[in-house]
């Protein structure tokens, strides 16, 4: 069946409604695209979102799709992948929809570690409302709601799913194609809350926000591509590396002062702490990219189901007749 | 105190007798006993005839300190009982109760009959030898009590012995420790002169069948579970645990290989957005709160209105707004219910009258929302979910049926296609190969369901809604009137757990002779086709409910019915005999 599927098994009837040059456009597209890699025919996929302008993401997916209220996607494909473990379900969230609104949610199933892949689109600016500062919004940031500046200290999306204990956290940028697609299969493949971070363009209201990111020129010297068991190397000629001074990383460039390849931190997807470390990177650091963390835990949604199984092979099917007559009975005649 | 009115109970039940209780136990769990705020007390009725209250006014009052006894003496009838724990009676309970005098020597309980009993000191005698410590043994003293109890009114006593026998098994010493006591009590009971007699209360003439002793929140759970078996559907409820409704979650925990799924959510949102999460992949599903988790719920109620999944939304009613009084019952969130969702948003509302009743709400609750594909909300309130009764058991093969139908065929599929008779949309779950659709909140085409911003379109799917909702009035037996059917001089109109109170007052007001009927209301909305008719036919229609005039102000808007509310707004379920002041008024003025 796997290889019956082409991209377009997965695009529904519906006409895409972003704004031109929208960095979801890009999103949507890597995402049909890899979609039919995993082999899983569309009826037995599941995207789920809450509201903002990633959350239109379902309707141009010919899966079953639920666009729901405002930062509830996640306890909404809950309550569906537990009693519909066969079901593949996803779940798009954009920085307010997922961090702000819904940020209980969030956290709540990524520590559960629901097997549900989310998909955070971080624009770092309200688009659907028309632009007010989102919960990762720099400070000092002028927006319509902040004429003075933003006072609001951002969440950072990665730090915080790795402070709630999520099994699979992860980076990519929209209009990085080829990663964006490695992480999609990535998240994929792992068995459990899979966290995966998209940087986003909103050309609207946030135009650039991520430019030294994604402009071909310059983008080799601020993203560092985390890559499991290779050492920390980026820019444009890849001669920088990350070093480790005592407990704090540093920037160097390979070939000077005497720094070689093996002084580099290697990275290592089920160290905690460096991926803390990593993600807090924020300029001068570059940023990084890839996965950083990736442990296997048991999933909420099995341990459940086992539970049931369990209770199944102890006590036996239910038994409605008998349980309505449980404890003390009595005859009236 | 609570263990012990259970106990008292189950042995009232065993032995035939009809029951109504009342637990009445304070929020601050921990509050200092002795204080006023930590009462805790346990109200129970049982007669030989039909009875539907827990009692106005209790016979016996059980005192186990001057608190217990201050809170709950305006209650006791001139002449009634009273059990007093002597030695709880210090200066210093005393003061920590507020008294400055103790009532057991100023005359102030002088009209009524007050038994003095050592029952800390007799508990301490009677487990002598046990080598158990001071705090071990007071424990052991409601048990004492029970046993007292039990002889005065000729309980049976195999059933407390059972159940301390399966709740001590890992514990012999505390086993035997509660056995004695409860023993020595009932012995102390028949030996002691105190006790003029014991009074016997034979069984009460009530339909034959098998019964069993239950709460409305034991009832609520199983409703659900009937109703998830009787549709071949796994039960899934998605809840945060709240004050009254938590027993709901803890019952369906346990039934896992029904099988039941039982998520506790982060937040109320939480619940019930996974709880429609799991419609949407076919589940019957549920979430249960009480009213400040259902302010939080409305939103994604509103989204199920709109998308027409049918989760169950109970909302095990306290008193409010806000905190309010946790344990205590109120009636005061039919309207949220009704209208707290933003825009049109009609959704059908059950109510349970009793305890048991709560089985055939739930079950109901369920059989509509799968018939319908829309939300439905249950309503119960406190005084129904811990309050217990017997309950004549239904036969599970002859519960109604409940048939879940998956689409399945792809031909001529639209998600928002209607069944001409009852307007529901096909359940069409995922996993479904040709069927993949989305749905959203946003208001969609008619019959696609896709993104629509017409202007007629959006009232033509508002008005299906609400045509589809009101459809459900075709299935609604006819009222029911208690007393005159073809009309009189004064019907009492309720709803919920006033059932009791309201059907005793009527019976009481019939018997001197008045002209007066009740109407009890299961189905809120819609409401029954014919209650209009039958309303009219009375001279006088008086709404009697705990809150301001809800069901009142739908009454007198749909019907233009110059109905009148009777309402009480104390935590307390009416009495019978405010009722029946408040009838002859009525008659009378
Ligand atoms: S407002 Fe921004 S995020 Fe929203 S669709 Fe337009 S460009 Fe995209």
């Amino acid at each position: 069946m796997a290889t019956a599927l082409t991209r377009k098994d997965f695009v529904s009837d519906q006409e895409v409604r972003w704004c031109p040059g929208c960095g979801d456009y890009a999103i949507l597209a890597q995402v049909q695209k890899t979609m039919p890699e995993f082999g899983i025919e569309p009826h037995k996929v599941v995207f789920i979102s809450g509201i903002g302008c990633s959350s239109r993401f379902p309707y141009y997916m010919n899966t079953y799709g639920f666009h729901t209220i405002h930062g509830r996607a996640p306890a909404i494909a809950t309550g569906l992948k537990v009693t519909r473990p066969d079901l593949d379900v996803w779940v798009v969230t954009g920085d307010g929809d997922g961090l702000s609104i819904g940020g209980n949610h969030l956290i709540h199933v990524l520590r559960r570690n629901v097997d549900l892949k989310i998909l955070l689109f971080n624009n770092r600016i309200y688009g659907l409302t028309k632009g007010q500062y989102s919960p990762t919004s720099e400070v000092g940031k002028i927006t319509k709601s902040t004429p003075a500046g933003s006072v609001d200290f951002p969440f950072n999306p990665i730090t915080v799913a790795l402070g709630a204990h999520a099994t699979f956290v992860a980076r990519s940028v929209d209009v990085e194609q080829k990663h964006l697609g490695e992480m999609l299969k990535r998240a994929h493949e792992h068995r459990g809350a899979s966290f995966l971070e998209i940087l986003q363009n909103c050309n609207i209201f946030n135009d650039g926000a991520f430019n030294d990111l994604s402009d071909k020129g310059i983008k080799a010297d601020h993203q560092l591509v985390l890559e499991h068991g290779k050492p920390l190397i980026f820019g444009k000629n890849r001669d920088k590396g990350i070093r480790m001074v005592g407990m704090r990383p540093e920037v160097v460039t390979l070939g000077q002062n005497g720094v070689t390849e093996k002084d580099l931190v290697v990275h290592d997807e089920t160290n905690l702490a460096l991926a803390f470390m990593l993600g807090n990177f924020e300029a001068p650091m570059p940023t990084p990219v890839g996965v950083f963390y990736a442990v296997s835990r048991p999933t909420y949604d099995n341990a459940m189901n086992q539970q049931l199984e369990e209770a199944k092979a102890k006590q036996g099917p239910g038994d409605l007749a008998k349980l309505l007559q449980k404890g003390d009975t009595w005859s009236v005649n | 105190m609570q263990l012990t009115g259970m106990q008292f109970t189950a042995e009232s039940a065993l032995a035939g007798n009809d029951i109504a209780t009342l637990p009445d136990f304070p929020a601050e769990i921990r509050a200092p006993a002795g204080t006023l705020a930590g009462v805790s007390g346990f109200q129970l009725n049982f007669s030989s005839s039909e009875i539907f209250t827990a009692g106005d006014e209790p016979n016996v009052l059980v005192a186990m300190n001057p608190a217990a006894l201050k809170a709950n003496l305006e209650d006791v009838p001139p002449n009634g009982l009273i059990i007093v724990d002597r030695e709880a009676f210090t200066d210093a309970n005393l003061k920590r109760a507020g008294y400055t005098s103790n009532p057991l020597s100023d005359h102030s309980l002088d009209k009524y009959q007050v038994i003095e009993v050592d029952v800390t000191k007799l508990t301490t005698l009677a487990l002598h030898g046990l080598g158990l410590n001071n705090r071990a043994v007071f424990r052991c003293r409601n048990m004492f009590v029970l046993g007292m109890l039990s002889w005065l009114y000729q309980r049976p006593t195999q059933s407390t012995i059972q159940y301390l026998e399966g709740r001590f098994k890992k514990t012999p010493d505390v086993l035997e420790a509660n056995l004695r006591a409860f023993k020595s009590g009932y012995n102390y009971g028949e030996t002691t002169e105190m006790f003029a007699s014991s009074y016997e209360v034979p069984a009460a003439k009530i339909k034959p069948g098998l019964y069993r002793n239950i709460t409305g929140n034991a009832a609520t759970a199983l409703g659900f579970v009937a109703a998830a078996v009787k549709s071949g559907r796994p039960l899934f409820l998605g809840s945060y645990p709240i004050t009254p409704a938590s027993d709901v979650l803890h019952e369906l925990s346990a039934l896992k290989n029904f099988p039941v799924y039982t998520f506790q959510a982060e937040d109320e949102i939480a619940g019930v957005a996974s709880a429609v999460g799991a419609a949407f992949g076919g589940a019957i599903a549920i979430t249960t709160t009480s009213g400040p988790g259902m302010n939080l719920k409305e939103e994604a109620i509103g989204l199920a209105v709109k998308v027409e999944l049918p989760p169950v939304i109970t909302d095990v009613q306290r008193a409010g707004p806000s905190t309010g009084m946790p344990t205590k019952p109120e009636q005061a969130d039919l309207l949220m219910a009704m209208y707290g969702r933003h825009g049109e948003s009609p959704i059908p509302i059950i109510a349970a009258a009793t305890p048991a009743d709560c089985f055939e709400c739930a079950y109901e609750a369920v059989r509509i929302a799968v018939k319908y594909m829309t939300p439905v909300v249950l309503m119960t309130d406190g005084q129904l979910a811990n309050g217990a009764e017997p309950w004549l058991l239904p036969d599970a093969d002859k519960l109604p049926e409940i048939k879940v139908e998956f689409r399945t065929d792809p031909n001529g599929f639209m998600p928002y296609s209607r069944d001409e008779k009852t307007l529901a949309r096909p359940w069409a779950i995922p996993g479904t190969p040709g069927l993949e659709h989305r749905l959203g909140g946003i208001t969609g085409e008619n019959l696609t369901g896709n993104i629509s911003y017409s202007p007629a379109n959006h009232e033509l799917m508002i008005r299906i809604r609400a045509r589809k909702v009101a459809g459900i009035a075709q299935e609604i037996p006819p009222t029911e009137v208690f007393g005159d059917p073809n009309g009189g001089d004064l019907v009492v109109l309720g709803w919920g757990s006033t059932f009791g109170p309201i059907r005793e007052a009527v019976k009481q007001a019939r018997e001197k002779g008045r002209k007066v009927s009740h109407i009890h209301l299961r189905y809120l909305n819609p409401l029954p086709r014919d209650l209009a008719d039958q309303l009219r036919k009375f001279k006088q229609v008086m709404v009697a409910e705990m809150n301001m005039g809800q069901l009142l102000k739908m009454i007198r808007a749909d019907y233009l019915i110059d109905a009148v509310g009777f309402n009480k707004i104390q935590g307390r379920p009416f009495k019978v005999s405010e009722l029946v002041t408040r009838i002859d008024r009525a008659l009378e003025g």
